[in-house]
């Protein structure tokens, strides 16, 4: 097979990489230059998008003995994942960019260019696993797990993806990296977003969205407790940073329980008024029957709640079996099948709205 | 393999190489005093009066350097800097807007940090630097030109400048010229005397050398305000302990370069054609950039290969764009096929970038991307341009349905929630960009 390797220039993808063309496969590496001005992005270890990450994936390449090339997509991620996650904040919802990046760029914009130049596969270094009917599954490593931001792929861009990473744990993956004399094996891992140098996520926005002060209330007075300098500075469950005029009449602290960009208020409550027991999605990429049991997960490594899902059409919705706080929309909840060979993904969709009421509008008819 | 990148670098000739060991084998720093020393200094100046002699120089003319970009820099920065001290109303330059980097970032850089204005002279469709634009800047700031520098041939398509007028009109106006010769040394007749240049850059490896050694042709009444400060090795212009091996190889890659230069033209000459109309042959729609070698159609008998010396190009430079393609796509399919050749200039990161010389000869930035540079040289053969010529009009196609691919509009039917998997209606994708 011809093989595409995507290397950000991190141990993972390196490893990845090297795995496939051990395998025998035809294997080519390519790194993204996703920076407008590389200058501008996280520096170091931490980033996927500087000259020195363009460095070590082509030392990473060398070393295996493959082609390196470096292309440059640095416009189409600022349309498809920038930019949107610009947009999505002043839209008052909480975005995942990687998910984004994933849907968008790289089993998008790279496969399809690596499919038109005769490459029959995309490898990168998530850590998740294809079974034989080309089913995502959890990591074998429950901590790295990245099926979540992969659950967005459809069954044609699984279909071209090689996931060598998955039966592996972290420690394994360096380990190996070492014993393969690859100079990234105690790279740090990445953290944070790419994107925003200094890791300052709120003061990135405050330069591109501006200050638009706006007003907090009490999510069931409607009372205005004090003002904030921007919605966009906050996300469902959040506690910090509200600097409210009064403390609550219990003494408790308040979480934000709902962001109106339409009135630019910030709603905020008691860490009950936080519990949601409906979860409704849109755009939903579903693989099961249209309603299951399952395991739902609302945010990138956050808690598993079991729920009974409902798909229909351009709408999903989630009755989870107890109630969890801090449900953002913007995130994705991904349904999962517990199996011991790894957790299986059944489908996801983008989280909409929660809400406190267990929904009865839909009638459960399958399982 | 088929190497079509000889303007990026050339193999080095067995003399050059036969050279450079023998004298890597022995010791001497040419600035010290005993024998070993004066051995050394003896193979420098040997080295100086073959250079000097092949490309109509005087040995005093000739400072060696670390390479072209050191060359350029030196002449640029140097020639303007002594120019303004004798004149502060000095501070323009005139530069062409097809240079090699190693002078157009020099320039900007006189720009940004030492007051020069930059004139950028425009070059035609076909990458000639008009003399009239050069009358007419040099008359616009008459008084007030520090230097001009334009290249003896572009690097990148090939254009053989008409050096011979432009110095005529500097030397009018009594205003140093310098040219950057890299790409014209050994592959057209070059003579510096007869040229009226002030300063020329020449570079090992473009010729045979070894990298990391070359020369700037400087005029003896020329100042030029040293770059490199400390021992004043080279003229007082250069600093820093000859590179013995590497002078004396290239010195004898620079003599044989020249020696051979007709014989060499008529070879990589016919190859160029050849590969030119096999081009065109496998891609109809394959646009030459650069000066035409060709008259007219291709007749069934090409007849007798053209003197690659005797048209305004360089021998060795083929340099196409294909309408629809990327070159970086291009490049990646033909190197699986085991072919180098080359886009252009890279940034730091790798990533290709169009051309300012396409773009400075009115080219698109599609057209600039879409382009792939084959060069020649010593070693190429009939083969080469036979792999290239096979392995092309796949890689077009391909590098073309690549050039086409956005986010496909989902081709899964949507159905009801069922046990298909499938992306629903509300998630079609954004438009193709």
């Amino acid at each position: 097979m011809r093989v595409l390797a995507a290397m950000s220039g991190g141990v993972d993808s390196a490893v990845a990489a090297a795995r496939v063309a051990a395998a025998g496969h035809d294997v080519t590496g390519v790194h993204l230059a996703l920076a407008r001005n590389p200058q501008t992005y996280r520096s170091g270890a931490r980033g996927c998008c500087t000259l020195e990450d363009a460095r070590d994936a082509r030392r990473a390449a060398d070393v295996i003995g493959i082609p390196f090339y470096v292309w440059d997509m640095a416009d189409r991620f600022h349309e498809d994942v920038v930019d949107d996650f610009v947009a999505e904040y002043a839209a008052g919802r909480t975005p995942n960019p990687c998910l984004r990046c994933n849907e968008k760029i790289k089993f998008a914009a790279l496969l399809d260019r690596a499919l038109a130049l005769g490459f029959d596969a995309v490898v990168t270094g998530h850590h998740a696993r294809l079974d034989g009917q080309g089913r995502l599954r959890r990591s074998v490593d429950a901590a790295k797990d990245q099926s979540y931001v992969l659950a967005v792929l459809t069954p044609d861009q699984l279909a071209h993806s090689i996931f060598p990473l998955g039966d592996s744990t972290k420690a394994e993956v360096r380990r190996e990296a070492a014993a393969r004399g690859l100079t990234v094996a105690e790279k740090p891992d990445s953290n944070d977003i790419c994107f925003i140098a200094n890791g300052d996520t709120q003061g990135w926005l405050r330069e591109r969205l501006g200050e638009a002060p706006g007003d907090i209330v009490d999510g069931r007075t409607g009372e205005v407790l004090g003002r904030h300098s921007g919605a966009y500075r906050f996300t469902i469950g959040q506690r910090k940073g509200l600097r409210l005029e009064r403390p609550a009449p219990d003494g408790q602290p308040r979480y934000v329980l709902s962001i109106t960009p339409v009135s630019n208020t910030v709603t905020v409550g008691c860490a009950a008024d936080l519990e949601v027991s409906t979860v409704y999605g849109e755009r939903p990429l579903w693989y099961a029957p249209s309603s299951v049991h399952a395991q739902v997960q609302l945010r990138a490594h956050g808690e598993v709640v079991p729920a009974v899902l409902t798909v229909d059409g351009a709408r999903l919705v989630a009755r989870l079996e107890r109630p969890i706080r801090g449900v953002a929309p913007g995130q994705a909840i991904v349904a999962y099948q517990p199996d011991p060979g790894g957790d299986i993904v059944l489908g996801s969709a983008v989280i909409s709205h929660a809400t406190r009421e267990v929904d009865t509008a839909m009638e459960v008819t399958g399982a | 393999m088929a190497y079509l990148d000889h303007a990026a670098t050339t193999p080095m000739l067995p003399e050059a190489l036969e050279a450079y060991v023998a004298v890597a084998r022995t010791v001497g720093n040419a600035s010290a005093l005993h024998a070993a020393g004066r051995h050394a200094r003896r193979l420098v100046e040997e080295a100086r009066e073959r250079v000097a002699a092949a490309l109509g120089a005087r040995p005093s003319e000739v400072i060696f350097t670390g390479g072209g970009t050191e060359g350029d820099n030196l002449a640029v920065k140097g020639i303007f800097w002594a120019r303004r001290d004798e004149d502060p109303r000095r501070t323009r330059i005139l530069v062409s807007a097809i240079e090699h980097h190693a002078v157009v970032e020099a320039a900007e850089w006189l720009g940004a940090h030492e007051g020069a204005q930059v004139t950028w002279l425009p070059a035609d469709a076909d990458g000639r630097v008009d003399p009239a634009t050069v009358r007419g800047a040099l008359d616009e700031y008459a008084g007030q030109v520090a230097l001009v520098s334009t290249m003896w041939a572009n690097n990148e398509v090939g254009t053989v400048q008409p050096i011979g007028e432009l110095t005529a009109l500097a030397i009018g106006a009594g205003v140093p010229l310098h040219s950057d010769a890299v790409q014209a040394a050994g592959q057209v007749p070059v003579d510096f005397a007869a040229s009226g240049a002030a300063a020329l850059t020449v570079t090992g490896h473009k010729l045979g050398g070894p990298v990391g050694v070359g020369a700037l042709l400087l005029g003896r009444e020329v100042a030029c305000t040293p770059l490199l400060h400390g021992g004043g090795q080279e003229r007082d212009v250069r600093s820093g302990t000859l590179d013995v091996p590497g002078i004396v190889a290239f010195a004898t890659a620079v003599e044989i370069a020249v020696k051979r230069r007709a014989e060499y033209a008529a070879h990589v000459g016919a190859l160029r054609d050849d590969l030119i109309r096999r081009v065109r042959a496998a891609v109809p729609d394959a646009v030459l950039n650069g000066p035409s070698v060709l008259a007219g159609p291709p007749a069934p008998d090409p007849g007798p290969a053209t003197d690659g010396a005797s048209v305004d190009r360089l021998p060795g430079n083929v340099h196409f764009s294909f309408p629809g393609c990327e070159g970086d796509a291009l490049l990646l399919l033909l190197d699986a096929q085991q072919i180098a050749c080359s886009t252009g200039s890279a940034c730091s990161a790798g990533i290709a970038q169009p051309s300012h010389v396409l773009l400075a000869m009115g080219a698109s930035e599609a057209r600039a991307r879409s382009s792939l540079r084959l060069t020649f040289g010593h070693t190429s053969t009939g083969a080469d341009v036979d792999a290239l010529v096979e392995a092309l009009p796949a890689a077009v196609e391909r590098a073309r349905r690549a050039a086409g691919t956005h986010r496909p509009a989902d081709q899964t039917p949507h159905r009801p929630a069922g046990s298909t998997p499938h992306r629903s209606a509300a998630n079609v994708p954004h438009e193709p960009r």
